[in-house]
């Protein structure tokens, strides 16, 4: 404690007198950037440097000749860009995206926050059922997705089974384009106990002391749960938001493996499965088509954008919704 | 800030930079070595892991290579990492792919001719099967050596076909009319649930087969122009489309056909859980192998006169540019498609099937005079009616074959018609408007890329 003090009140004052090298004379500051060295590499060769090079790459001709050296990548200007707006699959691909996470999202988010307010109830048990509804999200995305045409096959499949069981006709959910999609967001559902682990950290965190006052002044559970713990947990809530919309708009694994992949080979994948990401991919290796890589990277380009717009209209939204501790408004 | 503690922040940086860079240049290693430790080595990508018939020729092939060595690591062609290869300068010196990638790639430049590997190792085009070559080829030049060839016949389920009092005679293509009438009387669905196929059209896969009926292609010879919305193709979607539709839509013959253990010992055949459908040779070999006893019998798949047709698919041995010793590589692929391979591992094959007590059902190659010699010196009737009866038709099937001929876009162009099924299966478009898009965007590729 008293370190944190004596480090607290140096720091403004060395700041003030010998600029940014000056930090660099503080023990903690080397660690700190010897620990965050590996990252920091990582970020700038495997993900900035590809970023720089794939924006230039998205103004040039670059494909298989370009790739090999055979030719000289040279300057399009905007063409593949233009070639986004010509091309009706990029279109259907980002619509398809969308419509995925549009229903993927709120759902993972309420199953989370369902499963964590069960898990905090039920005492003793909570660490078994924790481990257990955490192991999906163990299970390698391949194998979610073989999972996928079995549990959801339209003949035999256990989900049709089961709604057999209630008499409820289940419908084609791997052939069928109107339940195509549907499969897979219940797939990713399934997936949900990372985002419960945060639910249930941020509920645990919401002191006793509210809910006792809210419940004295009559407070009903619904009105608790809206008026006390959605604040509370808000900020968890918006940080899965933002991470389940980049991983929806990002879908590429399951939807690749159960209806592109090799065995696959595109034969009947319909185009209701078609995510942006799997054109992308097939754009810019599967089509040796002259300049795909430029194209691909011209659409990588556009979908960059598009999460940077969701993700900030989101935080610019959450300024009304998010409720941080300690924050004065 | 004392120095120790600099120099151990510095330290850890500096440890893991090293890792990094020590793990990015680990797996260039082994190859260097393999070089260093001496001679030649013939670097193959694409090849294996494969059976003792791929194996066997592997052996061959390396004996003739005058003392080098092959660098194999096994894995099927992946585009994505052929392509890293060519960006990184790590070319392999022969690749082994589908030789529907061939024309994509000869377009770009990425494949060598193979008019000196002809010449300097005096291989003989004319024993490859001319539908085969036909698919490697592309203006004019000859890009890879075509391989196996899987020609496609048609499989009937004689349990099915007899419970349903269909005929052999009906289960003809010829007939589109008859055909689905034995199609209707072979299906079964209960419950509103398929628990049969009647005739499985195998379309997007063998689209091209059934508009060839007609004597028409998807694509024309210099493979420059798509021809995906002709009559002919708007008439073979609406026709193989209804033997779908008559099983209650695609929904319902998709999710049935989903459940099947096709390469296993209750594969359809033994479940009877398909009356007939078209498919690739190797499918005899399946049977044989897992349930010897299934009664069937091969048919050919026959065009509107009558006159058997079949739909070659297959691998093939190609250089690409930026090989480091294509001499090393054309030695390579004529041993491994040579007459003398294909009877050595024939051989070899028949042995192990004699040990098994399985049935030999024959090797089918892209080599015409490999097959003839396989045939007439190796493969001997197993004693299994339906297996050697297959064999006998599959021996003379290459002889009506063809292929789609090589596109600079044949990647696209077969997406695009397999796209163009699958919106109609969906009931999302008709054939004609499903067919007219897909001939749009086909030719818009093949515009691009030629």
């Amino acid at each position: 404690m008293a370190s944190i003090a004596s480090t607290a009140a140096r720091g403004p004052r060395k700041r003030a007198s010998g600029g940014l090298l000056s930090r660099f004379r503080e023990r903690e500051t080397w660690w700190a950037y010897g620990f965050i060295s590996p990252w920091a590499f990582g970020f700038l060769a495997l993900t900035l440097g590809p970023m720089v090079a794939s924006l230039y790459f998205s103004f040039t001709d670059y494909g298989i000749e370009q790739i090999a050296g055979f030719k000289a990548t040279e300057y399009v200007g905007a063409a593949n860009y233009r070639q986004l707006m010509d091309d009706p699959k990029v279109a259907t691909a980002l619509l398809n995206t969308l419509t995925y996470t549009i229903m993927m999202v709120p759902a993972t988010m309420a199953v989370a926050l369902g499963l964590a307010m069960v898990l905090l109830r039920i005492g003793r048990a909570s660490g078994f059922f924790r481990t257990v509804f955490y192991l999906p999200q163990m299970t390698p995305p391949v194998a979610v997705a073989i999972l996928l045409l079995l549990m959801f096959n339209g003949s035999t499949g256990i989900v049709n089974e089961g709604l057999g069981l209630l008499h409820i006709p289940g419908p084609f959910w791997t052939s069928d384009p109107t339940w195509i999609k549907p499969g897979l967001v219940i797939m990713s559902v399934w997936s949900v106990g990372g985002t419960m682990v945060i639910y249930l950290a941020a509920l645990r965190a919401v002191p006793r002391q509210l809910y006792e006052a809210a419940a004295m002044d009559g407070a009903k559970p619904w009105r608790r749960f809206r008026n006390v713990t959605l604040p509370m947990i808000s900020p968890a809530l918006f940080f899965t938001f933002i991470i389940l919309t980049i991983a929806g708009i990002t879908n590429f694994t399951e939807a690749f493996t159960a209806y592109f992949g090799p065995g696959q080979a595109g034969a009947e994948a319909p185009e209701a499965a078609l995510m942006y990401t799997i054109y992308l991919f097939r754009q810019a290796f599967e089509f040796g088509a002259p300049g795909g890589m430029g194209f691909a990277s011209a659409m990588a380009w556009l979908l960059f954008v598009i999460i940077m717009i969701v993700t900030l209209v989101n935080v610019v939204v959450s300024r009304r919704f998010v409720f941080y501790q300690g924050e004065t408004k | 800030m004392s120095i120790r503690w600099k120099r151990g922040a510095l330290l850890l940086a500096v440890a893991t930079l090293g890792t990094v860079l020590a793990a990015s240049f680990a797996s260039a290693q082994p190859t260097e070595r393999a070089s260093m430790a001496g001679g030649k080595t013939l670097n193959i990508y694409g090849f294996g892991p494969g059976d003792d018939v791929a194996n066997g020729r592997a052996e061959i092939a390396a004996k003739a290579l005058g003392g080098a060595s092959v660098d194999n690591p096994r894995g099927s062609f992946n585009d994505q990492a052929f392509l890293t290869r060519l960006a990184s300068g790590d070319v392999p010196d022969v690749v082994y792919m589908s030789r529907d990638r061939i024309g994509t790639y000869a377009a770009r430049g990425a494949l060598l001719p193979l008019a000196s590997c002809l010449r300097s190792e005096s291989i003989d085009r004319k024993q490859y099967r001319a539908a085969a070559i036909a698919e490697v080829t592309y203006k004019g030049q000859l890009y890879a050596l075509p391989e196996f060839t899987n020609q496609i016949t048609i499989i009937v389920n004689n349990d099915v076909a007899k419970a349903a009092g269909v005929s052999l005679a009906d289960i003809s293509t010829t007939k589109w009319a008859r055909l689905r009438q034995a199609n209707k009387k072979m299906l079964k669905i209960e419950n509103g649930k398929v628990t049969r196929i009647g005739f499985d059209p195998k379309i997007p896969e063998f689209f091209p087969l059934w508009v060839k009926w007609f004597g028409a292609d998807l694509v024309s010879k210099d493979g420059l122009k798509a021809q995906l919305n002709t009559k002919q193709a708007v008439a073979a979607l609406e026709f193989t489309y209804s033997l779908i539709r008559d099983h209650g839509g695609w929904d319902r013959f998709k999710a049935f056909r989903d459940t099947f253990d096709f390469f296993g010992t209750r594969n359809p055949v033994v479940a009877n859980q398909m009356g007939a459908w078209p498919f690739e040779s190797f499918y005899y070999n399946v049977l044989a192998d897992n349930s010897p006893n299934a009664d069937i019998t091969a048919k050919y798949f026959t065009n509107r006169k009558g006159g058997p047709i079949t739909l070659f698919a297959g691998s093939g041995w190609a250089i690409p540019r930026g090989s480091k010793d294509p001499d090393l590589a054309c030695k390579w692929m004529k041993a491994m498609t040579a007459v003398n391979t294909w009877v050595s591992v024939a051989k070899d094959r028949l042995n192990l099937r004699r040990r098994q007590g399985r049935a030999f059902t024959g090797i089918y190659t892209a080599n015409t005079n490999a097959d003839r010699k396989v045939f007439e010196d190796v493969y001997q009737a197993s004693g299994k009616k339906q297996f050697d009866d297959a064999v006998k038709l599959l021996v003379q099937a290459p002889r009506y074959g063809f292929s789609l001929p090589s596109s600079p876009a044949s990647q696209q162009l077969r997406q695009a018609y397999i796209d163009a099924i699958n919106r109609v299966l969906a009931g999302q478009q008709t054939p004609r408007v499903a067919l007219d898009q897909a001939q749009r965007e086909a030719q818009d590729a093949i515009d691009k890329a030629k």
